[in-house]
């Protein structure tokens, strides 16, 4: 027993303080890949079942959300409708300036479509997915859904990789409000899976209902991870304190976390632009 | 004793498995199951503590590899809790019916204290408040879980006939 203490406490030590390339790495991804099989037969075989329950916890809400949705979609049409012209117009105006941009999201990015196949622990927002380096998956490759981001890779091996996702207490996001134009920093809020936008200043108008999406890289010396337009949230609620020096937001995801069952990992050939 | 081995690895290698794909992924009542550490508790119970440590730290360190985890973080947790259990199981839980849901309330408090605790030795999310909110449903789910994996591994792993202990009283 003392000596399964002793190895577990060194274990620790050397995974805690050796790099991702250490040769406890390696070990660590050759017992994953072992896993990795297992794994994805158990979320196969539990899909269905996820799926019936899903199915029916969604239904004691269908009615209210169905009368949100189409109020929704509703000012969505208009608002694509402008977004149309607003955006041929961009792109004309960008190729008459020969203007030079980061990767934009979603064209200058592949898709690697995959399923996750693990959760770290209730402690971590973490999740392992089925595609790895060999899929041309990086360390920091932005990984969202249809319905909007993610997170980002955190630790990948050959088939496999570490999702942090963005309601992690690690996670911070560079972040815009659409409708206004404030800039802030989204992150963990106080409750579980909550999320904030931090550091918008109070001259700034942000109401409730404002879309938040990703902004990019705005200062080279703190590149973002994350190409800027991808939809983050919607802000449930937006206020001030005297003695507070930023607004206090809170925002709703629009990504579900708690029934991810499959992501996409954007995977660029176009220089992401680093401090120099 | 080499059967023994041979069946409690293929279920703690699926409990593992579980665990890892479904389990760490279910909130009921603000509680999080923990199929493998539930697992854990009814082999020790059975097999004992050098057994129950020994299990401990392989399916401990099998999770760390299947996750990206600090490796030998839950390996030394499970451990303790294995030895406890099967300590437990040897002596004072001997025969008793409440042994497996006594243990498993007792381990699984004890548990998330430690990892709480060695989380945030180690500089990592340590989010108290929300473990201890969500403490008494996963005591409660976990010992709902007792019942079936206990009844199952009992069947697995039947129970050993303790060997007496003979005591000479000085004097």
């Amino acid at each position: 027993m003392v000596s399964l203490v002793v190895l577990s406490l060194i274990l620790i030590t050397i995974s805690f303080r050796e790099s991702s390339t250490g040769p406890l790495s390696g070990v660590q991804a050759a017992g994953a890949t072992v896993l990795r099989p297992f794994e994805v037969a158990a979320e196969r075989v539990a899909r269905p079942f996820r799926d019936v329950y899903g199915y029916f916890a969604g239904l004691v809400h269908v009615k209210r959300e169905n009368g949100r949705l189409k109020a929704e979609v509703n000012q969505l049409r208009q608002q694509a409708e402008l977004g149309q012209s607003a955006r041929a117009q961009n792109a004309r105006l960008r190729d008459q300036l020969h203007f030079v941009d980061s990767p934009l999201f979603p064209s200058d990015y592949s898709a690697v479509n995959t399923r996750i196949i693990g959760w770290r622990s209730e402690f971590d927002d973490q999740v392992v997915i089925a595609a790895g380096r060999d899929h041309g998956i990086r360390q920091e490759t932005p990984v969202v859904t249809s319905d909007g981001l993610v997170g980002s890779v955190t630790q990948v091996i050959g088939d496999s990789a570490l999702v942090t996702l963005i309601t992690d207490q690690s996670s911070a996001v560079q972040a815009r409000d659409q409708n206004s134009g404030a800039f802030g920093l989204v992150r963990h809020g106080q409750g579980q899976g909550s999320l904030i936008v931090d550091r918008v200043t109070k001259d700034k108008q942000v109401t409730a209902g404002d879309v938040i999406v990703t902004a990019g890289t705005r200062s080279s010396k703190y590149p973002s991870l994350f190409p800027a337009g991808i939809p983050i949230g919607w802000v449930t609620s937006a206020g001030q304190s005297d003695t507070a020096p930023y607004k206090q937001i809170q925002i709703q995801p629009y990504v579900d976390f708690t029934s991810l069952d499959a992501v996409t990992a954007l995977i660029t050939s176009k220089k992401i632009p680093k401090a120099p | 004793m080499p059967a023994d081995v041979a069946k409690a690895t293929g279920l703690l290698l699926f409990a593992v498995v579980l665990q890892l794909s479904i389990m760490a992924n279910v909130t009921i009542l603000g509680g999080h199951p923990n199929f493998l550490l539930v697992t854990l508790v009814c082999v020790a119970l059975l097999r004992g503590a050098v057994f129950g440590a020994v299990a401990g730290f392989w399916a401990g360190l099998l999770a760390d590899t299947g996750v990206f985890g600090t490796l030998g973080f839950t390996a030394l947790l499970l451990t303790v809790a294995g030895y406890w259990t099967g300590r437990y199981g040897e002596t004072t839980g001997r025969d008793r019916a409440h042994a497996p849901v006594l243990s498993i309330a007792m381990i699984t408090i004890l548990y998330q204290i430690a990892a709480l605790v060695l989380r945030f030795m180690l500089g990592q999310n340590a989010p108290a408040g929300a473990i201890f909110e969500g403490l008494p449903p996963t005591v409660l789910l976990n010992v709902l879980l007792t019942l079936p994996v206990y009844a199952f591994t009992r069947r697995l792993l039947r129970p050993r006939e303790w060997a007496p202990r003979e005591v000479r009283l000085l004097g």
